[in-house]
């Protein structure tokens, strides 16, 4: 186990570090001390290798994650795993705005709750939140799913395009072009992979499912505001 | 024969509303008919106050010139010297703007990078990412970072020579995009992670950050992940020019990019194109106010962009206190964009050559701004990029015939000084006298 104290060392020394890590290293298990909010944690990461961060987090922490399995044994601060191109980031406490934005791939767990934006104009990105998540969740939602085990704010789904959506409890509301959808077996077998990959005891059949309309994918006046 | 308008008491001769213009009318017609508002590529038509109502003074008495084809006049710039370890030197201080590959062809962004390379100088990408044939062709490319993230990846982001995050363009601050379905191939949906076929929204704001404090933070995670090498560029539309660039460079920008409205879009509402935005003549000097008063001009850079078009412009742009410019629908148009010999082919989508502006439909003649193979077939890398790199020669030749004129050796010395104005509004927008005063608009009172 590598240790590095963020407070002692500085943002720059612990990310060109963890850079410098090439793909066959074995220095692959990471510990970061005094986190105490900072943001830009562990971000841009592209190596095999497993990163602890020992506190919460401020913005941005594993941003454009490859690779890499971030965990934060704290709360993480807006944008947490944004871009994300593969590995695997996990939060033990809550996320903020904006979790897993625009995220490509990987697997995003959240065990607290997520904030606003979660999952905004995701790309492919799996994210798991076992409570709930805030409004305008998934807003432009391309690709990938979401799974939240708790509630959902306001708007789920605004404008989503191909991205799957699952909720074991109540949705305040839906978003524009957001529809309620069936639940095939190939759901339910894709919805019990995430919740064990996200380490969840929740039964897929508890789960709805929702998704896109399509009624959005084109362009038509009378769908403008 | 008998003249029977000559019978009766005299009329009056009918006159044409000048509000309710007969392209106006047109318009009110067109919107009853189809219920929907028009859309279309490229900057603000309208006549705005602009570089042609500026002029050099030149040299005289008081001012010597230099030898006009034999002195030096340098025309190098760097830019991003403020943070990154690698700023971007160019030869000449003309760059290409962002331009989406899906809005433009990919034979279209390898001819910009193309001529670019020749030139000297920077192409950038735009919604949708970069494209290898891009990057391949492309000495210096700056990669933009945009709402949309299209295409967004880190591996991509440290091959980039600069970053450019997108706040917002001139042809419409505060607006995002559409790109719609027919131009969407398989290759350019790939690289969107989005269905063929469907339209392509690109959000008006990152979904990531809001306000100069994320903003802040946004440009470190930048930074942190490209280890602090490139330079960060930070594009506004030409709203509030002076808060807008004291905002950038709080951020921690190494250059400003500054569009006025003339700056062309790939799509957008007219109604949007023609009502949102200042002239980039009316912003300049506020922006460079901005940077003077942080203590930050040149040390900072500042680049411009809508509606610079020739040497001339250039010379204005740096004199104003610009240390480059960007070109968008000029070195489209040095490719061949709207060029008079497909004329028959305007004439059957309705338009004639000069204004073809709905690049967002797919069916330009001239295979630029298209993702039709018949039509990309008819345009020639190779011949796009020889152009484009003359027409960047001209300019800077331009550019220098008159700092040399005005006794300057380098682009960069050229100054507001130079310059008088030849009408009211563009002396007040560019704080320079009237020809023949020593006054603008707006000028503070002096006491002798």
């Amino acid at each position: 186990m590598q240790t590095i104290d963020l407070e002692a060392e500085g943002l720059r020394h612990l990310n060109a570090t963890l850079h410098a890590q090439a793909e066959n290293t074995n220095q692959t298990a990471w510990e970061v001390l005094n986190p105490r909010g900072s943001h830009a944690i562990a971000c841009g990461l592209d190596a095999p290798i497993e990163v602890t961060v020992k506190g919460s987090t401020g913005y941005y922490c594993a941003g454009m994650n490859k690779q890499a399995t971030v965990n934060v044994h704290g709360s993480a601060g807006p944008g947490v795993a944004e871009n994300m191109m593969s590995g695997t980031v996990v939060i033990e406490g809550d996320a903020s705005q904006y979790a897993g934005a625009t995220g490509h791939g990987g697997t995003l767990v959240i065990k607290g709750n997520a904030s606003s934006r979660c999952g905004i104009s995701m790309k492919g990105i799996d994210i798991v939140v076992h409570g709930n998540v805030g409004h305008m969740s998934a807003f432009m939602a391309q690709s990938g799913n979401l799974v939240v085990c708790g509630d959902a704010g306001d708007a789920l789904g605004d404008s989503i395009y191909e991205a799957r959506l699952f909720v074991r409890g109540s949705v305040k509301s839906l978003g524009a072009d957001c529809i309620e959808k069936d639940m095939r077996p190939e759901h339910l077998e894709i919805l019990r992979d995430l919740l064990e990959k996200g380490g969840c005891d929740a039964k897929p059949e508890e789960f709805k499912r929702y998704g896109s309309a399509r009624q959005l994918y084109n362009f038509n006046i009378d769908n403008a505001y | 024969m008998k003249d029977i308008k000559n019978d009766g008491p005299p009329r009056t001769t009918p006159i044409q509303s000048a509000t309710f213009s007969q392209s106006i009318n047109a318009e009110i017609r067109r919107a009853a008919a189809t219920g929907i508002y028009d859309i279309r590529g490229g900057g603000a038509k309208r006549k705005v106050p602009h570089f042609d109502d500026l002029l050099f003074l030149g040299a005289s008495i008081s001012r010597y010139p230099l030898e006009g084809y034999r002195e030096k006049c340098e025309t190098s710039v760097t830019l991003g010297t403020r943070f990154a370890s690698n700023p971007i030197k160019l030869d000449i201080p003309v760059t290409i703007a962002g331009m989406s590959f899906g809005a433009l062809s990919g034979p279209a962004k390898e001819a910009l990078g193309r001529g670019a390379t020749l030139a000297g100088t920077s192409t950038t990408t735009g919604d949708g990412g970069m494209t290898p044939e891009e990057r391949g062709h492309s000495n210096k490319l700056v990669y933009q970072y945009l709402p949309s993230r299209y295409g967004m990846n880190p591996d991509d982001l440290r091959k980039a020579d600069a970053i450019e995050v997108v706040v917002g363009q001139g042809a419409k601050p505060g607006g995002g995009g559409m790109l719609l379905g027919q131009k969407i191939s398989d290759r350019v949906a790939e690289m969107r992670n989005l269905p063929k076929g469907i339209d392509q929204r690109s959000a008006c704001r990152h979904p990531d950050w809001t306000g100069p404090d994320d903003l802040e933070i946004k440009i470190l995670e930048l930074r942190e992940i490209t280890s602090w090498k490139v330079p960060i560029y930070i594009k506004v539309g030409g709203a509030r020019p002076y808060f807008d660039t004291t905002l950038a460079v709080k951020a921690g920008a190494d250059v400003v990019v500054l569009d006025g409205m003339q700056g062309g879009t790939a799509a957008t509402q007219d109604v949007f194109i023609e009502h949102v935005g200042q002239p980039i003549l009316a912003c300049i000097r506020e922006a460079v106010r901005a940077l003077q008063d942080l203590g930050m001009h040149r040390e900072v850079q500042l680049v411009v962009s809508g509606g610079v078009r020739t040497g001339a412009d250039v010379a204005k742009c740096m004199a104003l206190g610009a240390d480059a410019v960007a070109i968008g629908t000029a070195a489209l148009i040095a490719l061949g964009d709207n060029d008079p010999r497909w004329e028959d082919e305007y004439q059957k989508l309705g338009t004639t050559a000069g204004a073809y502006d709905d690049w967002h439909e797919g069916q330009d003649p001239a295979g630029i701004t298209t993702q039709d193979p018949e039509l990309m077939a008819r345009f020639d890398p190779i011949e796009g990029g020889r152009r484009l790199n003359n027409y960047l020669k001209v300019m800077t030749l331009e550019a220098q015939t008159i700092a040399r004129a005005c006794g300057k050796n380098h682009l960069h010395n050229l100054e507001p000084e130079d310059l008088c104005a030849l009408t009211m509004e563009a002396a007040a927008m560019a704080k320079i006298p009237l020809a023949g005063t020593d006054w603008y608009p707006g000028k503070p009172e002096t006491s002798y």
